[in-house]
């Protein structure tokens, strides 16, 4: 196996398979009390993210769109990360999955998230693993210009 | 497209003995022979060209059109070549119809500059096809904005052909300007141009052909065209980036504004007023891409030295080769299959988003296009975000195509669809 190989199989683990096949909070949610979209401009790929807020604390969240298997595996497992914390939380989370697949990560536990550190190998890639995470950070500050990763 | 018996014996009899031409076809990625399969998006070029471009720094370097001293003559008298050598190339009346741009891009938008802000007024119509460029798009939705006049797109139906007749019927006298595509980018579908020029000049509109994917796959002539502006790029003519022409027919480049003010553009200046040198001066304000244009005309002399009678067999036997090869791929499904088409591919996978396909065939060194291929549009009209896309040259053979449908396979198997087939 060359070593693209294995970056490939690190890239492409089970986990963003499953996620991809059956992305998780995969819904609109008219009850929602935030909202953005995201979009990728260069790829085409598009998604909404819905929040239900309650005080400062994230009690749901969802979105809808599509993408390719990094993005749509990355858009479900933010989702899972991200219910129930605050938004301080969140926002210090993106902050640091961000420095996960570009830059010197901090010491954290990052759970299911740190599936996506294959990313690190494919530059060309970040952009589709962190769409849903900016749209995530503009729905949080009630930004509805829609979000880009460039 | 599928009128050849068998492919693969009009392939071997077709192929171009020319890999070793292009140095960068040596070199691995990611340890794997590379398949360059992403010639619609620039091609590779040969050795005589990059030596061309080289060379005239090393022997000829000079500004142009202003020193009396023997370089500057030297640069200038290449300078023209170059031009008189684009002429020839597409078959334009005059060398004076030919401006040097810096792509296919700058010429659009310099005919939506000057031609386009001269002449529409608000109402006036300009009609375009579905099937076109970004490039061929947004300048006329800029001008549109300006002057008040309209933007019409003709349809295309489900192989990815212009239908004529929406074509005819979206023509008026309100239409003042038809902007075509020659080849689409995106799916490879030849327009009919000659017959569209024919039924655009009935109605007394002026036509501009995007011929950035038609100039290094198939020969182009203004006069059996009948076009009034033709746009290419010299880098996917196997030329250098950043040098591009815009070809124009004498009488409407006479009747054209400046567009950049500047340097050699002009006949004489005072703070009062200046008066400007006529076409092609004119449109070519400041330092032009000097070397640019003598590496073009070299890589136009190495296009015909191989012969566009070749390259046309070649590219067309490599196409019914490769589409016959994608084709019995189980889960793939081909979007674009004019019956008139260039060497382009492009296609969808069940179940792999084109991106995911896009990086695992890097890792086996095959190099090709995933997204909307700056024609989101035309992707919208297919109701898909955006395709693969192989696209073909001459330095491309079996072994490329092999290499896709490998790489294709590996793909499958790690997504876990791969079919029996």
């Amino acid at each position: 196996m060359s070593a693209m190989d294995g970056n490939l199989r690190e890239l492409y683990q089970e986990v963003i398979f499953d996620h991809n096949r059956q992305p998780r909070n995969f819904h609109d949610m008219p009850e929602a009390d935030h909202h953005a979209d995201g979009h990728n401009p260069l790829c085409g790929d598009q998604l909404t993210v819905y929040l239900r807020i309650n005080n400062d604390v994230i009690e749901d969240v969802s979105f809808v769109g599509h993408g390719c298997a990094i993005s749509t595996a990355s858009a479900s497992l933010m989702t899972e990360a991200v219910k129930g914390k605050t938004v301080a939380e969140v926002e210090a989370l993106f902050k640091d999955f961000h420095a996960l697949l570009t830059d010197t990560p901090p010491e954290r536990d990052f759970g299911k998230l740190a599936v996506l550190t294959g990313v690190r190998e494919f530059p060309a890639r970040v952009k589709c693993a962190t769409l849903a995470w900016h749209t995530l950070h503009n729905a949080l500050i009630g930004d509805h210009t829609p979000a880009h990763t460039e | 497209m599928n009128t050849v018996a068998d492919p693969r014996l009009a392939l071997a009899a077709t192929e171009l003995p020319v890999a070793d031409d292009f140095p960068i076809l040596a070199r691995p990625v990611h340890g794997r022979r590379l398949a360059y399969l992403d010639n619609g998006a620039t091609t590779q070029k040969p050795t005589a060209v990059i030596e061309a471009e080289a060379r005239f720094y090393r022997e000829s370097n000079a500004n142009i059109h202003r020193g009396v001293h023997w370089l500057s003559q030297h640069a200038t008298e290449l300078y023209d070549a170059a031009r008189a050598t684009v002429q020839r190339f597409i078959g334009a009346a005059r060398a004076d119809e030919i401006i040097f741009t810096r792509g296919t891009t700058e010429a659009i938008n310099l005919v939506a500059n000057t031609w386009g802000r001269k002449q529409l007024t608000a109402g006036d119509e300009i009609l375009i096809t579905t099937l076109e460029h970004h490039s061929n798009i947004v300048p006329w939705q800029m001008l549109c904005e300006q002057t008040g006049a309209v933007l019409k797109v003709a349809p295309v139906n489900e192989i990815g052909e212009v239908e004529l007749d929406g074509f005819d019927a979206l023509l008026s006298p309100r239409t003042r300007l038809v902007a075509i595509t020659h080849i689409s980018n995106a799916l490879g579908s030849i327009n009919p141009v000659a017959e569209m020029v024919e039924h655009a000049h009935a109605v007394g509109a002026v036509v501009l052909v995007d011929g950035a994917q038609a100039v290094a796959h198939q020969a182009v002539d203004m006069q059996a065209l009948g076009c009034d502006f033709y746009a290419f790029s010299g880098h996917k003519l196997y030329g250098p980036t950043g040098i591009g022409v815009l070809y124009g027919r004498a009488e409407l480049l006479a009747d054209m504004p400046p567009w950049q003010g500047g340097g050699d553009m002009i006949r004489t200046v005072s703070f009062e007023r200046s008066t400007y040198a006529e076409a092609p001066q004119r449109f070519e304000a400041g330092t032009p891409n000097i070397a640019g244009a003598v590496a073009l005309a070299a890589a136009i002399d190495y296009v015909q030295a191989l012969g566009m009678d070749r390259i046309v067999a070649h590219e067309h036997a490599l196409l019914a080769h490769a589409t016959a090869a994608l084709s019995a791929i189980p889960g793939l499904r081909m979007v674009g299959t004019a019956a008139h088409k260039a060497g382009i591919l492009s296609f969808m996978i069940e179940h792999i988003h084109p991106h995911d396909l896009g990086t695992i065939l890097d890792s086996e060194g095959v190099a090709i296009r995933a997204g909307h291929h700056c024609a989101m549009p035309l992707m919208t009209r297919f109701g898909i975000p955006g395709t693969a896309r192989a696209s073909l040259a001459v330095y491309n053979n079996e072994t490329d195509i092999a290499a896709l449908v490998s790489a294709i396979d590996k793909a499958q198997t790690l997504f876990g669809t791969r079919k029996p087939a």
